[in-house]
């Protein structure tokens, strides 16, 4: 049955037992995103910390410390921000970010798009999504709070990252 | 998932004598396909729009075919014939609301209905066109607007405009616990210039009381305006027994194309009410200088119309007094009794509006504890049954429930008590598929 395609035990499991969930402090930005065609909405916080040396080691990266958030939505929107937790904290953020875009790119394929499970993890288990245009939404509702709330942080996507902030610093 | 075994049955009398449902669905063709491989479509989304039968995709055809042109212009014999068409259509509508021709604007929809009130009260607030000495539409700080808790954003968000471009304020009515109006919450005052309101609740089905509504409005020398979209397909309106000076309906939802809509409004009061939409058509004389604006309905009427849509709608307005739309009332009465009772029947649902069948019309909204309604509505989906999920565009209604989406089925004269049965089988699968039942 198609229904057992989109709704894998991977996201029932990820959507019974959410990862990160709650909204925790410290953190540098927040981001309140909001699907405006259902409601559905996410408080999502993100605290990055400055690494020694980054994967090449030439240089500082910023790495994803903590992700926390409260959302109110669907199955499908819970899951997915679950799995983002698991697939961000600890990475660098253009890590992240990378992800972020593989993720993007396959929840929007129309099932076209074959996901990397190296890159993905448990968000492979969201390529059945692809097929319900009306829920692709759902999926990238905490996946775009994160990209604003790490844009906050950072002062946009193709910016130098700024000086990690201190503790609880800036907030929307 | 597991197959359907447990749906509770729907004690309902099978007897629907009146209407031959199964007859007049063959005029529907969209309804004998499938869905999502092999399912039958199960459809209960006509409040979001309805589907067509033939007769009103023959009459645009037929238009087409044959009588194709701009309407109002030209004097060849094709202009000749679409123009009668179009103001057929026109005197068809109006009469099927109680109306005279005169007093029916064709708009893109509903929408465009009150926009065109909202802009017309914002021309008169800046002290542009034809108003009468008193100033009945001119707005501004210290005049208030009165709507209610449970409008559709389309009878809403012009108002706030509205009040933002004039500086006047905008109150409403609550809604009670019940899903009804809570006439103790009337923020009607001496201050009120205007009253708009739902007729039907798209979300609670609730069908509010419009001769108390205009009774108050009326006392303090206000003007009311009704969005008649879930009403006029449904049951019989006359607009002149309710009373009211404007009315706005949509083409889409009863039977008829997109595209097209109505507002109707008192003659009086569209003889002195400024333009919204300028430009050809809607003029009397045109200088380099200035312009005066044709009569109603033609001044609210700028640009080429739709006209193949108008006609369309004419059509489904036919077909509806064909069945009669007191008989379309009671089947669809019919359907709302046996959705409350399978829906309010099951454990863990909690409808959104009244539970009995008093004022209410074919709109059953509910939630299922434990699961969101789009995941309500993907396993209905994923078993052919067609609902809408989400706030309907009425999201301070569920603000004011404490809900941030409710799943809503809405019936049309085309469906059937088994269809009524696949809805409550649906939301029996959901709760089993997410664990919940």
């Amino acid at each position: 049955m198609r229904l057992d395609q989109m709704y894998q035990e991977i996201i029932l499991d990820h959507y019974r037992n959410p990862h990160g969930a709650g909204l925790r402090e410290p953190f540098d930005a927040e981001s309140f995103q909001i699907n405006p065609t259902c409601g559905d909405e996410i408080t999502l916080r993100v605290a990055l910390k400055r690494n020694g040396t980054d994967a090449t080691g030439t240089g500082d990266s910023l790495v994803v410390a903590e992700v926390s958030y409260d959302a109110l939505g669907c199955s499908i929107s819970q899951a997915a921000a679950s799995v983002l937790t698991d697939l961000v904290v600890g990475r660098s953020v253009e890590e992240s970010l990378r992800t972020l875009d593989a993720f993007q790119e396959m929840v929007q394929g129309r099932g076209t798009v074959e996901p990397d499970e190296d890159v993905l993890g448990d968000g492979v288990a969201f390529a059945g999504v692809a097929r319900y245009p009306a829920r692709v939404k759902c999926a990238l509702l905490g996946w775009m709070a994160f990209k604003d709330a790490v844009v906050r942080v950072t002062g946009g996507p193709g910016d130098a990252p700024a000086a990690a902030p201190e503790g609880n610093g800036a907030k929307r | 998932m597991t197959e359907l075994d447990v749906a509770k049955p729907v004690s309902v009398s099978r007897n629907i004598a009146t209407l031959d449902v199964a007859k007049l669905r063959a005029d529907f063709p969209i309804l004998s396909r499938t869905v999502r491989e092999d399912k039958p479509l199960v459809y209960l989304d006509s409040g979001a729009t309805s589907q067509r039968p033939r007769q009103v995709m023959d009459a645009e055809r037929a238009f087409l075919e044959q009588h194709n042109a701009a309407v109002h212009r030209g004097a060849h014999q094709l202009a000749e014939e679409a123009t009668d068409a179009f103001e057929s259509a026109r005197a068809r509508i109006a009469a099927f609301i109680g109306a005279e021709p005169g007093e029916v604007v064709f708009t893109k929809n509903a929408t465009e209905g009150i926009n065109l009130v909202a802009y017309a009260m914002s021309n008169a607030s800046v002290g542009y066109g034809p108003d009468t000495p008193e100033g009945r539409f001119a707005l501004g700080p210290g005049d208030e607007i009165v709507i209610t808790e449970m409008e559709h954003h389309s009878n809403l968000v012009p108002w706030q405009e509205l009040c933002r471009r004039t500086g006047a304020t905008l109150r409403w009515f609550k809604v009670s616990e019940d899903g009804r109006l809570d006439l103790d919450s009337d923020p009607i005052t001496e201050r009120t210039k205007l009253v708009a309101f739902v007729h039907q609740s798209n979300v609670l089905g609730t069908v509010n009381p419009v001769p108390e509504l205009v009774r108050r409005a009326r006392a303090v020398g206000a003007l009311v305006l009704l969005d008649a979209c879930q009403s006029v397909p449904h049951a019989p309106i006359n607009v002149c027994a309710l009373g009211v000076d404007f009315a706005v309906f949509s083409g889409h939802k009863m039977l008829g194309p997109s595209g097209v809509g109505v507002l109707y409004g008192r003659e009086e009061l569209l003889a002195a009410m400024p333009p919204f939409l300028t430009g050809g058509s809607m003029i009397e004389v045109v200088r380099m200088e200035g312009t005066t604006y044709a009569p109603p309905p033609q001044r609210f009427e700028a640009g080429v119309p739709m006209t193949s849509q108008a006609v369309g709608l004419a059509a489904a307005v036919d077909y509806l007094t064909g069945i009669g739309m007191d008989v379309v009332a009671a089947h669809e009465r019919e359907l709302t009794a046996a959705a409350l009772a399978g829906v309010s029947g099951l454990d863990g649902v909690r409808l959104i509006g009244p539970a009995d069948l008093d004022s209410r019309g074919a709109t059953v909204s509910f939630v299922v504890d434990g699961v969101h309604a789009h995941d309500v509505g993907q396993v209905l989906d994923d078993q052919g049954v067609a609902v809408r999920v989400g706030h309907h565009c009425a999201w301070p209604l569920h603000r004011r429930f404490g809900v941030a989406a409710t799943v809503r089925a809405t019936f049309a004269v085309y469906n059937t008590l088994e269809e009524v049965d696949a809805l409550v089988n649906g939301v029996v699968a959901a709760q089993k598929f997410f664990g919940v039942a």
